[in-house]
This record gives C-alpha cells, sequence and structure tokens, in this order.
C-alpha cells in the first residue's frame, strides 16, 4: 500500500521529518447523507517513527485530526542514508509502513 | 452557568498547581480515556499523568489567527525547553479536547506540526511534558466554518 508519502532529510546535525498519510480520519459522529445512519469511526491512532530501528517518536492521535494528516519532527543523530521507518495503526486493525533514507 | 462555573473552578484548580499526579503512567497504549475525557485537565490527567501546567515563553504555538476551514487547522509546536518527553495538542472547545499527543523518544527536538480539526473559534492549548513537569501555551484561533460536521 502507498498510504505514506514521507520525506527526512538533514540539515546542520537536525533532521526534519515531514510526512503525509492518506486516511479519512472519519470521527464516528457525522451522518451518512446518503442512509441517514452514523459513520464509524475510522481514524489513525498511533504512529510509530523509528530511526535505524531505534524510536524516535510515537505519535497518539485522537478524532480531531485532519483527514489525510500532515505530520513533521525534527531529531538529531541521523545521517545521510540511514533509514526511518513509519509505521501507523488505525482504530480498525489496520496498519501501513514505509522506509525513507535520510538525505 | 453550571459550565461556566465548571470553567472558572478548573482554571482555579490550574493556577493553584493543585492537580493531580500520577506518577510512572506508560503512553506506550492508546489511552482511549484521555480521549474521550471532556475537560481539559482531565485529559491531560489521563495522558501525559498531571493536568496542572505552568504557562511558559518557552513554548510557542504557530496557528492561524482565523481559520476558513475548521477541518483543516494548521499546528505548529516548538519549544526551547529541555528534556521533553511529550507535547499534547488540545483544542478548548471540542467535545473531546485532547487532539494529539506526541511522544518523544531519545534524540527528538523539541518540534510537532500536523493539521487538526476544530469545531468552532477556541483556544488552542499546548501542553509540553519537561523534566516531568508540564507547561503551556495558548493560542486563540477563530474560526469560520466547524469541522466536526458533516
Amino acid at each position: 500500500m502507498a498510504s505514506i508519502k514521507i520525506r527526512a532529510k538533514n540539515s546542520d546535525g537536525t533532521t526534519t521529518v515531514k510526512a503525509i498519510i492518506r486516511h479519512p480520519m472519519e470521527t464516528g459522529l457525522r451522518k451518512d447523507k446518503k442512509t441517514g445512519k452514523m459513520k464509524p469511526a475510522h481514524f489513525i491512532q498511533e504512529i510509530n517513527c523509528e530511526h535505524n530501528g531505534k524510536n524516535v517518536m510515537t505519535a497518539l492521535w485522537g478524532i480531531a485530526i485532519s483527514k489525510d494528516p500532515y505530520l513533521s519532527f525534527k531529531f538529531k543523530g541521523a545521517a545521510a542514508g540511514d533509514t526511518v521507518k513509519l509505521t501507523w495503526t488505525d482504530n480498525q486493525g489496520n496498519t501501513d509502513t514505509k522506509e525513507t533514507q535520510v538525505k | 452557568m453550571i459550565s461556566m462555573k465548571r470553567r472558572t473552578l478548573l482554571k482555579a484548580s490550574i493556577a493553584a498547581g493543585a492537580g493531580l499526579l500520577i506518577p510512572g503512567q506508560v503512553l506506550a497504549k492508546w489511552p482511549a480515556s484521555a480521549f474521550e475525557a471532556k475537560g481539559i485537565d482531565a485529559a491531560l490527567t489521563a495522558s501525559v499523568g498531571t493536568g496542572s501546567s505552568t504557562e511558559s515563553d518557552k513554548v510557542k504555538i504557530k496557528a492561524p489567527d482565523i481559520a476558513e476551514n475548521g477541518a483543516v487547522v494548521p499546528v505548529t509546536v516548538s519549544t526551547t525547553l529541555d528534556g521533553v518527553e511529550s507535547i499534547s495538542i488540545l483544542a478548548e472547545k471540542n467535545a473531546t479536547p485532547l487532539i494529539a499527543t506526541f511522544v518523544l523518544g531519545e534524540g527528538a527536538e523539541g518540534y510537532a506540526a500536523t493539521r487538526i480539526k476544530m469545531g468552532k473559534t477556541s483556544n488552542v492549548i499546548v501542553a509540553v511534558k519537561a523534566n516531568g513537569k508540564l507547561y503551556s501555551a495558548t493560542k486563540e484561533v477563530k474560526v469560520t466554518i466547524g469541522g466536526c460536521g458533516g
């Protein structure tokens, strides 16, 4: 699956990771206009980011993150060519992972 | 009126630093109670273990003054505090205020950016946990079209 776009860029010893994930981020509070029923909640709960296998950031998200979420954070200690891995898990048990190399 | 009283009470308890401390809370698992909590300090207590925070100018929020579309409000948090453990983003008037908690691991800097949904004009509150203490900053974002309806 290609639900994740991720970039990691080095600048002055700090690596900035930017990612966009394609996901509906449904709150469970909206009605489906066609059926009049509530749309079930479907949102990303947890995002893990690893640098060379070591966790650098875990994001715990609620329903109030926008659709197709964007995420950015920074960390130190990475060299060009290192692997940055991002994994998300949503409340319906779906998951996806993508790796990228630090530039 | 009742809710107003409750609000002032909450503020007073924050100001007095009388929040409950729950030490040793592990953040590894998604804290459902934190994301379902209705009050700001209740949400913070459930997510990072403490509800009492101190205003700090070392915590900076970058967010628009007026958001045309409440469904997409870009928020960037940066802090110059040392020993940052986590960054939490909350919207005061959302039904469930807690939006996200970023738990920072080793080597991570005090920075996080994302896009959030806001039901209506409200204060965006950021709580940064550093060295076991909670530091916060607040910024009002005016919302023209809410992002929580259908």
